[in-house]
């Protein structure tokens, strides 16, 4: 055990994770996040918050942390390579570390094409691999980038995203066994629609034996329409959604849809228990958290281990 | 070769203002060869001024001359003679050629009738695309002969991000993945497992951000 980490506690006994995910607010209002926290609370072990996801702006991840943090949950503080330069990643690592946070994801971000200000520059001073060693380095070496010594080593422990359906695929799991080498140890997946295909990754996975130095957790995202479906289908780059699954979402009645959304999400994750290094579940229910005790629940993982 | 495009016509005009006599100056190395600040676009840029005065019923007087370089003083110089008969210079050059006009003739108002926008290849006749960002240290050697600073729109150095799709970049379907290109790259030579190694983080002080460069050959200089 390197760190007070509710995720790393659970793993290194052996436990299957469940982590969801916390979107901020667009505003100051810091009754948003507790509500979302409340709703949580009990049903997953960690709350992933996010970086200004989708370079749209909204309450800093690590704020929001914080204030999980003081309602006794265990946040997990996303960072992005976009808007940050090396000198002001590192300095959110220590306050995160100072601040009580135990774990963090890595991630490039999405391009700010995508958001409320595209007219920003970008920053990707350093990428999501080289800030995963990053942080490794300032942990287990107590050395910042520059070589100096780091009085008061930020104890994280150290995830990453992995989107096991983007291209090139011949080089998926070779990119994840560059983020193991770099020193991740946990990896939350993009969303999983088609399993078959995401099986075939974890099997290149466990070729490379990369599921024993890191944990799985495999991503899921309950639809809440066939509109909804649609678009994760077309619009959402690296997205691969079956067309079965639309068809299925299409074939029921509206009102019946996000009930059928949330039957395909627990059908979904009962899969994904059953293949091999399959380590946990990260859920995405994008402006949907009150769902989440529901499909925890159907999802026959519930209650979550004390530890 | 340094791209470029031409400005929008009305925001030349905009610039020009109420200057009167105006000396459009074209450039004969990069900007012409991207067809955009020439002798050709000179003589067009003229003509354009020329009949829109002429509609609005002013009298302007437009002075169309190309110089060699606009990146080197000796030629510069050329326009010494004539430079002070006019109100302004408008340059078509990129801008390392604006500026240095600019710095040449202090006392003289340059504008810039080009926006410079990337160093790049022609792929034909008409199409030029962005190859390199001059960050100072290359490191094409590692990533297969293409740069992923210049390429990728996150200039990952341990790319592709999970926005690549088809081998295209997410922030345009036009756009080639650069991280694609690495790999199908490394693979047709048979070296798929280079893409292992991690780049390690780039000291970016060789590039702009270390301020503006400057290169000194003590060998070559007079």
């Amino acid at each position: 055990m390197k760190t007070n980490s509710r995720i790393e506690k659970i793993l290194s006994s052996g436990g299957f994770v469940v982590t969801a995910e916390c979107g901020p607010p667009r505003g100051a209002d810091a009754e948003v996040i507790r509500k979302k926290g409340e709703i949580l609370r009990g049903f997953v072990d960690g709350i992933n918050v996010t970086d200004n996801q989708t370079s749209v702006v909204r309450m800093s991840s690590l704020s929001a942390c914080v204030i999980l943090k003081n309602m006794g949950l265990e946040p997990i503080l996303q960072m992005v390579c976009r808007d940050r330069n090396r000198i002001a990643l590192q300095s959110d690592i220590l306050g995160a570390a100072a601040l009580g946070i135990n774990n963090i994801l890595c991630l490039s971000g999405d391009h700010q094409k995508f958001g409320d200000h595209p007219q920003g520059k970008n920053v990707y001073d350093i990428d999501s691999i080289q800030l995963i060693q990053t942080v490794k380095r300032m942990r287990d070496e107590g050395k910042f980038i520059g070589g100096e010594e780091i009085k008061g080593k930020p104890m994280l422990f150290i995830g990453a995203a992995e989107n096991p359906f983007a291209d090139p695929f011949e080089i998926r799991a070779a990119r994840l066994a560059k983020k193991v080498a770099a020193g991740c140890e946990f990896i939350q997946t993009q969303c999983i629609y088609n399993i078959d295909r995401f099986a075939r990754w974890m099997e290149m996975v466990r070729e490379r034996g990369l599921h024993e130095r890191c944990a799985i957790l495999a991503g899921v995202t309950p639809f809440k329409s066939v509109g909804m479906a649609r678009y994760m289908k077309n619009n959402v780059p690296g997205m691969d959604v079956p067309d079965e699954m639309i068809e299925r979402m299409k074939n029921t009645p509206k009102e019946k849809q996000a009930e059928e959304g949330i039957k395909i999400c627990v059908e979904t994750i009962e899969k994904l228990k059953e293949i091999p290094g399959v380590r946990g579940i990260h859920l995405m229910a994008i402006e949907w958290e009150e769902k989440v005790p529901e499909i925890v629940k159907q999802a026959n993982l519930w209650p979550r281990p004390e530890v | 070769m340094i791209v470029g495009n031409r400005k929008d016509f009305p925001e030349i005009i905009e610039m020009i203002g109420k200057n009167r006599r105006i000396l459009l100056l074209g450039c004969n190395e990069c900007v012409t060869v991207c067809g955009v600040g020439g002798q050709k676009e000179v003589e067009t840029l003229a003509s354009e001024l020329r009949i829109f005065w002429k509609k609005e019923g002013e009298e302007r007087e437009i002075r169309e001359h190309t110089l060699e370089r606009q990146c080197d003083y000796e030629y510069i110089d050329q326009i010494r003679g004539f430079v002070d008969d006019y109100d302004i210079i408008l340059s078509m050059a990129c801008g390392a050629g604006v500026q240095y006009v600019a710095e040449v003739y202090k006392h003289k108002p340059v504008f810039p009738a080009v926006n410079t926008t990337f160093l790049g290849v022609t792929l034909e006749q008409g199409v030029w695309a962005e190859r390199c960002q001059g960050c100072g240290t290359c490191i094409i050697h590692l990533t297969a002969g293409i740069c992923p600073i210049a390429r990728c729109a996150k200039s990952l150095m341990n790319g592709p991000c999970g926005g690549s799709s088809g081998g295209k970049c997410e922030v345009d379907k036009e756009t080639d993945c650069a991280w694609q290109l690495i790999v199908d790259r490394l693979k047709e030579w048979g070296q798929l497992e280079r893409y292992e190694t991690i780049i390690p983080i780039k000291d970016w002080r060789t590039s702009r951000d270390g301020g503006p460069r400057k290169r000194i050959r003590e060998d070559l200089r007079l």
